[in-house]
């Protein structure tokens, strides 16, 4: 007993943070909380706020007060209402590309290939993604750019292939977030047990009605979860826009234009974004898939 | 087991091919490009020349926006190591009310488009601490990215720690270790893996990171990035930007490596 006693006195610290878990946990949270709240949510807190202050039409500088303009004028200015949406469905149509292509490459990869050419393609699949965002960026403009790759590769069957547009932006995001979803419904598709198929096959079942029936419902969760990295990552994306889109605009785009001119309206334009993000995460949510990631 | 036709096996490998050569061709037009003598980058390449990179030596720009990335991406990781570490123990460790609601302020700043998270570090700084009489300066730039890597280090801390054996712990202060004694000897030997490969990982997110740079990197100072996407608005001079690129796609392979390496030591235990 009294050598308890004589070692709670030689290191007091340590037995009382050993008796206190609570102060433990307290002590643990306390930096990383104070970081996370007092920079980057009361950051998002002060944005919020400055969506509803407006320019002083004098000095055209940011004046404190309260107005709704900011919020309105993303309904009723046309060019605004259309670029939300257009933003909108790329991310959409991004994330819908990804989950079609993701599916054969993870079954090929999970089910068909040998233990070797799965972990060359889990490499090779992977290994773009370090490459640079930019470099990416800066690869697909010089591969479609006028007089670039895809223009020569058609150029002999007579025709040209797209210009800067909405179609090589959704490729170039596609190209910029594939990963994301190609690994989680790789994963997945490889931790489905085998002998679901042989009972399948028992059953009578042929190998696409099996994917269909037995496949896709069981990914459904990491295929969420992927959705989740494509879509919003497309939904913030505006330099993609600028360089691979020719006139096209995001909504990054309005943000990025307003932020010294206008940043009452950025700010009111930046919840934009994160409505449309948080909504899907809620649907997301509902499907128990967030777990997951 | 799955049996698939001949046709439907050649259909799948036909979009892998797809897939691959839609990743693949547009790296390598861009490091051929590196090598294009024109100005202008272009397809088919005429002639070869290591004009660019030559040019790219001595740009003293270049060199200036690499220490920038450098002291941006280390000041990162430092903060990022601390704070991602501090909340795997926190969450692995413990049951608490809020649990998923930390989890979550981890995730977000990386979950939100990186547009909405410069926009609202940007709008912090000047409107709200320059009025104020604070400039933040360069520092803000490492503040906003110390924010997002957090994340990299905490998902590879937390899984390393969820499978650990708490027990060594405990026999450590049975046989009268205090905390920090504990820590050094027991704990961070066994972590220390995934540790080094998550802070490798901010670092290299820091080091590519543009959007948030774009709206907090005070005037006048380019990470490379920043630089990379100057000389793409000019559409002239494009092809130094090719070399610069060719040396980003050859120099990322480390950290793929180094992190397979330090995450394969980290699932033998080590």
């Amino acid at each position: 007993m009294s050598l308890i006693t004589e070692k709670k006195s030689s290191m007091p610290i340590s037995s009382y943070l050993h008796l206190h878990p609570k102060v433990r946990l307290r002590a643990l949270l306390a930096l990383p909380m104070t970081w996370l709240v007092g920079v980057y949510i009361i950051s998002l807190f002060l944005l919020l706020i400055t969506a509803f202050w407006f320019i002083d039409p004098f000095t055209s500088r940011v004046r404190p007060g309260f107005t709704l303009e900011n919020f309105i004028s993303i309904f009723t200015v046309p060019a605004y209402l259309s670029t939300s949406l257009r933003t909108l469905l790329i991310a959409l149509a991004v994330t819908a590309v990804c989950i079609v292509l993701a599916i054969p490459l993870g079954i090929y990869m999970a089910k068909v290939a040998r233990p070797w050419v799965r972990n060359l393609l889990a490499v090779l699949i992977t290994l773009p993604l370090w490459a640079g965002y930019l470099v990416k960026l800066l690869a697909m403009r010089l591969t479609f750019t006028e007089n670039g790759f895809i223009n020569w590769l058609l150029d002999p069957l007579g025709i040209s292939g797209p210009g800067f547009g909405i179609p090589v932006v959704i490729l170039t995001l596609t190209y910029l977030w594939f990963p994301y979803m190609a690994l989680p419904v790789f994963t997945a598709i490889r931790q489905i047990p085998t002998n679901l198929f042989d009972a399948a096959a028992d059953l009578g079942q042929k190998a696409w009605p099996t994917i269909f029936r037995v496949v896709l419902p069981l990914i459904t969760p990491a295929i969420i979860a992927g959705s989740v990295f494509t879509f919003s990552l497309s939904l913030g994306d505006y330099l993609a826009a600028r360089f691979v889109g020719g006139s096209t605009q995001m909504i990054g785009s309005i943000i990025a234009a307003n932020i010294n001119l206008n940043p009452p309206v950025a700010a009111a334009f930046s919840m934009v974004p994160i409505a449309f993000v948080v909504m899907y995460l809620l649907v997301a949510r509902r499907t128990g898939s967030l777990e997951r990631m | 087991m799955l049996r698939f036709s001949k046709l439907s096996k050649a259909g799948m490998l036909a979009i892998i091919g797809i897939i691959l050569a839609f990743m693949y061709i547009p790296l390598f037009i861009l490091m051929l490009n590196a090598f294009n003598e024109a100005q202008v980058s272009s397809w088919p390449i005429e002639n070869y020349s290591l004009r660019w990179w030559e040019r790219a030596a001595e740009l003293e720009a270049i060199r200036n926006a690499l220490l920038n990335s450098v002291i941006v991406a280390f000041g990162a990781m430092v903060i990022a190591s601390i704070l991602g570490t501090l909340t795997a123990f926190a969450l692995s460790r413990f049951d608490f009310f809020g649990k998923t609601t930390v989890n979550l302020l981890v995730v977000l700043p990386i979950a939100l488009p990186g547009v909405v998270t410069g926009v609202a570090f940007s709008n912090t700084y000047s409107n709200f601490l320059t009025p104020a009489g604070f400039q933040i300066g360069y520092f803000g730039m490492i503040v906003a990215h110390a924010t997002f890597c957090i994340v990299m280090v905490f998902n590879n801390v937390f899984a390393r720690l969820k499978r650990m054996n708490p027990n060594l712990q405990e026999a450590s202060m049975d046989l009268g270790q205090g905390v920090l004694g504990t820590f050094r000897l027991v704990t961070f030997p066994q972590f220390r893996a995934a540790f080094g490969a998550g802070a490798l990982l901010a670092f290299a997110l820091s080091f590519d990171e543009v959007v948030v740079t774009i709206f907090t990197a005070p005037p006048g100072v380019d990470t490379i990035p920043l630089w990379i996407l100057k000389e793409m608005a000019r559409p002239t001079q494009a092809s130094v930007v090719n070399v610069v690129a060719t040396v980003i796609i050859i120099l990322s392979l480390i950290p793929v490596y180094v992190s397979q390496r330090l995450s394969r030591a980290a699932d033998d235990g080590k």
